[in-house]
């Protein structure tokens, strides 16, 4: 537990906890990209460049612009006449469902770290292998998350058609 | 001798360095590149700034600016004097702490694509393994900032300008990444230090560089026409354009960060230009095995200058594309040559050494192109040009 490791952290939990807790929702969604980042230094900093990199070029540059834009095109940057708080009336209940999602979660993963070999050093993984296994053992996946994205895409076209034809 | 000429930005920091003590020689030699790179760039950007504005110029038929030092070469040093001194007003209402930040962001995010660009034999700062990765992940995150600047001015014509520009590039990042995947699919390699060092080599004197294979010719023209609407340089300037939306998404900034959004703007234009570059021209080799005497570095800005100068004639010379023309080229037209130059390029590297594959993969590429080009004008019902003279 390094010191890059805990100040990596705070940044991920800040912007995570400012996500929720800001006014202003393009604050949040900025938050929320801060958030994105840190989980990228967090990849680097365990010696996955692919993954850090592919976080960042897809997250922030991509999913986060996304958020924004539907913000932005909904109307939900308004600032509301009157103020209500960011806590909404049922926190009890929304409370007592992530603490058991964290619970099963963390339980969940310190009983697989507990089965782990011991290895000696972190197996360096090479672009050149994350891609043969791309295409060879996972390939089937790979397609299958084609087929997904292409049928999202697909979706999201025939959405946008129809509400210019019911406008005409 | 033209070893040493060649290392010779290596030599001097190992001097330099060899100054230190043992435990400090490491992190001194890095931050010392880093201090060349942050010096050398924005030096560039004023050559840049004064050559676009002299070259415009005198292709609209008028001196540029001529006043200030012999042929105006001292007209960098006045344009920063001005945006230094000038008041920096930012608007009431304006989010103010996302105001600040937009511009502090798009200069970090640019900056941090030089850490990757090999400038010269044994001179690229850091050597990952999926730097060029890295690279278009720096390229992503400008997008966000545009899109700050935008967003916390409060101005429908910043907003309207930021929403343009970010829909602009992320259309034309697709073609950006895929012209790029042809190169490492034909390296084998995300490493930009390699996929130079696979160009490095000649056969008839004549060098390997990408661009001069079929695939790689259409990959650097859809690589050019990409980045030109990455760093929203005319002809796809409409987001920025002056007549258009009085500035686009820096329209409230004044002063020293304006001054950093054209700072960041041209230096990203520095960027794309020297990793389209490494891809394709060849990076810092020379362009016939008998000039290695010159040095590989002045090979590498040399070329990267030459695009710059590049990118200035084009603006000087092309109308600006409308949004809806802008975006239909990307979608309709530059994606599908990019998908077909992947395949083309798939098929140069099975069909096996030999003319053969010279003369199929020309074909293809010649051949869609062609028809696809005519088959959109023939769609939009173009015909010769028809002037009319004032009577």
């Amino acid at each position: 537990m390094s010191v890059a490791f805990w100040l990596i952290a705070a940044l991920t939990v800040a912007g995570a906890l400012a996500a929720v807790l800001l006014k202003n929702l393009v604050h949040c969604a900025l938050a929320v990209t801060a958030a994105f980042l840190g989980l990228a230094l967090m990849f680097l900093e365990l010696d996955a460049q692919f993954a850090g990199f592919a976080q960042i070029l897809v997250y922030i540059g991509a999913v986060a612009i996304l958020v924004v834009f539907a913000i932005l095109l909904t109307r939900g940057s308004e600032t509301p006449e009157k103020e209500i708080g960011v806590f909404s009336r049922t926190w009890l209940a929304g409370l007592i469902v992530a603490a058991a999602v964290f619970a099963v979660l963390g339980w969940a993963v310190l009983q697989s770290a507990a089965g782990l070999p011991h290895e000696a050093a972190v197996p360096a993984v090479s672009v050149q292998q994350i891609g043969q296994a791309l295409m060879g053992q996972y390939v089937l996946p790979l397609e299958i998350v084609a087929l997904l994205l292409t049928a999202a895409t697909i979706g999201a076209v025939i959405v946008a058609m129809h509400e210019k034809g019911d406008a005409q | 001798m033209s070893e040493k000429a060649d290392q010779i930005f290596i030599l001097l920091k190992d001097w330099l360095v060899s100054f230190l003590p043992a435990g400090w020689q490491h992190v001194a030699g890095v931050l010392l590149c880093v201090v060349m790179i942050v010096a050398v760039y924005p030096g560039l950007f004023a050559l840049a700034v004064l050559l676009e504005r002299k070259g415009l110029g005198r292709m609209q038929n008028r001196l540029g600016p001529n006043r200030v030092g012999p042929f105006g070469l001292f007209q960098p040093i006045a344009d920063g004097i001005k945006s230094l001194t000038k008041e920096d007003i930012v608007p009431l209402r304006a989010d103010k702490v996302v105001h600040f930040l937009a511009p502090v962001m798009l200069v970090v995010a640019v900056f941090m694509g030089f850490a990757v660009l090999p400038m010269g034999r044994n001179m690229v700062l850091v050597d990952l393994d999926a730097s060029l990765l890295f690279f278009f992940a720096m390229g992503a995150s400008t997008e966000i900032s545009i899109f700050m600047a935008g967003w916390s001015s409060r101005n429908k014509y910043s907003l309207l300008g930021a929403m343009r520009a970010v829909a602009q590039m992320i259309s034309y990042e697709v073609p950006l990444l895929l012209s790029s995947v042809a190169i490492v699919m034909m390296t084998g390699s995300l490493s930009l230090v390699k996929i130079v060092e696979a160009q490095n080599q000649y056969t008839w004197g004549l060098p390997h560089w990408y661009v001069f294979t079929p695939w790689g010719f259409a990959g650097f023209v859809i690589f050019v026409i990409a980045s030109m609407a990455e760093t929203n340089r005319s002809p796809f300037d409409l987001p920025e354009g002056e007549s258009e939306l009085v500035a686009g998404y820096f329209t409230e900034y004044s002063g020293f960060k304006f001054a950093l959004f054209f700072l960041g703007e041209y230096v990203g234009m520095f960027g794309i230009s020297g990793l389209g570059v490494t891809l394709f021209l060849g990076g810092w080799s020379s362009p016939l095995a008998v000039l290695n005497v010159v040095p590989s570095w002045m090979w590498f800005f040399s070329k990267v200058m030459v695009w710059i100068c590049f990118f200035i004639w084009v603006r000087g010379t092309l109308p600006r594309l409308r949004q809806d023309q802008l975006m239909n080229f990307a979608w309709k037209f530059v994606l599908p040559l990019t998908l077909l130059n992947l395949v083309v390029a798939a098929v140069w590297r099975f069909m096996g050494e030999g003319w053969l594959r010279w003369v199929v993969c020309s074909a293809v590429l010649i051949v869609v192109y062609a028809g696809a080009g005519l088959s959109e004008m023939r769609r939009k019902k173009f015909g010769p040009r028809s002037y009319r003279y004032a009577e």
